[in-house]
């Protein structure tokens, strides 16, 4: 055979060998089929555990009771018992090592996401007792006269811890 | 000189040639085929929303955001709250302003660019919201379109994508048909909802459920026949959305009809 037809073939082998030399070094040791087979289950295994490690913010409630028992006693039983502190508050994930991480959000923003008066009867939200902020004392807070650990309770007229 | 005729021979050999080792890599691999038979796992994540109790306070896109890292103030998520108001007159209205992120604070419709509707009480025929997030289908569309293998499902059923192997060409946010699926704009990879794999996989539950004050939203494993979310699903009328497209979805509803798409 002459030269002009060998001459492609070994740029052709030459190409192969470089694209497997390549994958070989690209392609993680751990990438391949697992569980999910072929079809779903064609990735680089590792992932897994890079997911699972990413870090948790918010420790809920549980964790906030053991040093805030006051605040905790409050709201349990209250209308507002089943709302995480951290909703209010903000993620606790620094907490209490860096104060500022939470904040205390006094905004009236935040009681109207339940408490804007929405009819909706078909939805929970309609039996949610609402307020028109446009018209509802406009002028201040809502912490001003409601205490946000239990509603029920007026600021200033029963005691508020 | 070369012949027309040994030339078409030479390059079909050739080709096979080529052909056959690179194949014979794939095929013959048994510890990948055995990879590929192996049990299932003792867990398969499935979410239940029950839309009758959610109030649409938008805490659970609020905690999803802050826990999972997604910009606070981009206007991508990877849960949302729609807000579905049918009018009198037959109409159906759909909002989910910032995904609802701050909830939902107006009477009015979000349109978008064609600004807010006005709709008035009394003209309201029902009205209630849809808490929405990845279904984690158990034939996953957007795993089958990845060209790398940058996303996958694990054994416990959740869908993840690998950022670091993710090339961005967008061929699985295009085959969601939920729409679940976005670019994170910092990590510039696809991103999506993966029931907070992170706080699953350490026996904690997903933000979402954690924030939800009324019990709107559920997690569970439906290979437990004991879990009290897999005995809603069996025993009670629960739905899917969009069942028709093949996908199966985990995610059930609870009180589903059939505006919502
Ligand atoms: C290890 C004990 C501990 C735990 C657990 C804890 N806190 Fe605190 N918290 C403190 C202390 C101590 C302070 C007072 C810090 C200060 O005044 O600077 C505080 C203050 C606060 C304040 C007031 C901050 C301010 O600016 O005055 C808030 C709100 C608060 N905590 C909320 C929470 C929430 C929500 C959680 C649960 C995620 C939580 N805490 C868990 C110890 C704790
Ligand atoms: C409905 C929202 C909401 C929830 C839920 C909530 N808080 Fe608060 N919290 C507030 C607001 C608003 C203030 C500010 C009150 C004020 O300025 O009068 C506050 C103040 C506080 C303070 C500091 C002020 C003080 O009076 O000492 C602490 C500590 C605190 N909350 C802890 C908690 C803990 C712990 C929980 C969970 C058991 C919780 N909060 C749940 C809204 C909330
Ligand atoms: C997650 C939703 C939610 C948020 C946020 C929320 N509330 Fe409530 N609130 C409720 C529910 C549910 C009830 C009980 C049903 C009812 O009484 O309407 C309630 C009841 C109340 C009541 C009536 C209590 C009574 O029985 O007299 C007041 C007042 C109130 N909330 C004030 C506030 C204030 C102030 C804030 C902001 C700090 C706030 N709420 C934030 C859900 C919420
Ligand atoms: C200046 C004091 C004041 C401020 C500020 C205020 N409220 Fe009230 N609110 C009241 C009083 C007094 C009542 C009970 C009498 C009534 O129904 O109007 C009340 C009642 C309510 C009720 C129960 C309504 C019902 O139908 O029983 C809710 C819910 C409520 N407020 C939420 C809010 C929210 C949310 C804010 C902030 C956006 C707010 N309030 C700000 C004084 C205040």
């Amino acid at each position: 055979m002459k030269n002009h037809v060998l001459r492609p073939l070994f740029v052709a082998v030459g190409v192969v060998v470089l694209i497997l030399l390549a994958r070989e070094v690209l392609v993680p040791a751990d990438f391949g089929v697992q569980e999910r087979g072929y079809m779903y289950g064609w990735h680089r295994k590792g992932n897994e555990a890079d997911w699972k490690n990413v870090r948790v913010k918010y420790r809920t409630t549980a964790y906030c009771k053991e040093c805030h028992q006051d605040k905790y006693a409050d709201i349990t039983g209250s209308p507002h018992g089943a709302i995480m502190c951290e909703n209010c508050h903000g993620p606790g994930l620094a907490h209490p090592d860096d104060p500022q991480s939470l904040h205390i959000d006094r905004r009236r923003e935040l009681c109207i996401r339940c408490h804007f008066r929405l009819p909706y009867q078909a939805s929970g939200r309609g039996r949610i007792r609402g307020i028109d902020p446009a018209t509802h004392h406009p002028e201040a807070e809502c912490v001003l006269c409601h205490y946000p650990h239990n509603p029920r309770w007026t600021p200033g007229k029963e005691a508020r811890r | 000189m070369i012949s027309r005729r040994s030339f078409c021979k030479k390059s079909i050999l050739i080709l096979g040639g080529i052909a056959v080792p690179l194949a014979a890599l794939e095929l013959f691999d048994p510890k990948k085929l055995a990879a590929d038979r192996s049990g299932p796992s003792t867990v398969r994540w499935v979410f239940l929303v029950d839309t009758h109790k959610c109030v649409g306070c938008g805490f659970c896109v609020k905690a999803c955001k802050i826990e999972n890292e997604i910009p606070y103030d981009a206007n991508v998520s990877r849960t949302w709250v729609e807000r579905y108001v049918v009018t009198r007159d037959g109409k159906v209205h759909i909002d989910s302003p910032k995904a609802a992120r701050d909830g939902f604070t107006s009477t009015s419709i979000d349109q978008g660019a064609l600004g807010m509707l006005k709709i008035e009480n009394n003209d309201i025929d029902k009205a209630f919201f849809v808490p929405k997030l990845c279904n984690q289908c158990d034939n996953p569309p957007c795993v089958q379109v990845c060209p790398v293998g940058a996303t996958y499902q694990t054994s416990d059923g959740v869908v993840l994508v690998d950022r670091s192997w993710c090339i961005g060409c967008g061929y699985c946010v295009m085959a969601c048909p939920y729409g679940v699926r976005f670019f994170h704009p910092v990590y510039h990879a696809a991103e999506k909802c993966n029931f907070c794999y992170h706080r699953i996989s350490k026996g904690m539950k997903p933000v979402c459920v954690e924030a939800c004050p009324f019990g709107a939203r559920r997690i569970g494993n439906i290979r437990d026949p004991d879990d009290p979310v897999t005995r809603i699903i069996m025993t009670e009328r629960v739905n899917v959305l969009k069942e028709e497209y093949g996908t199966k979805p985990q995610v059930f509803y609870v009180g589903l009809t059939r505006e919502v798409k």
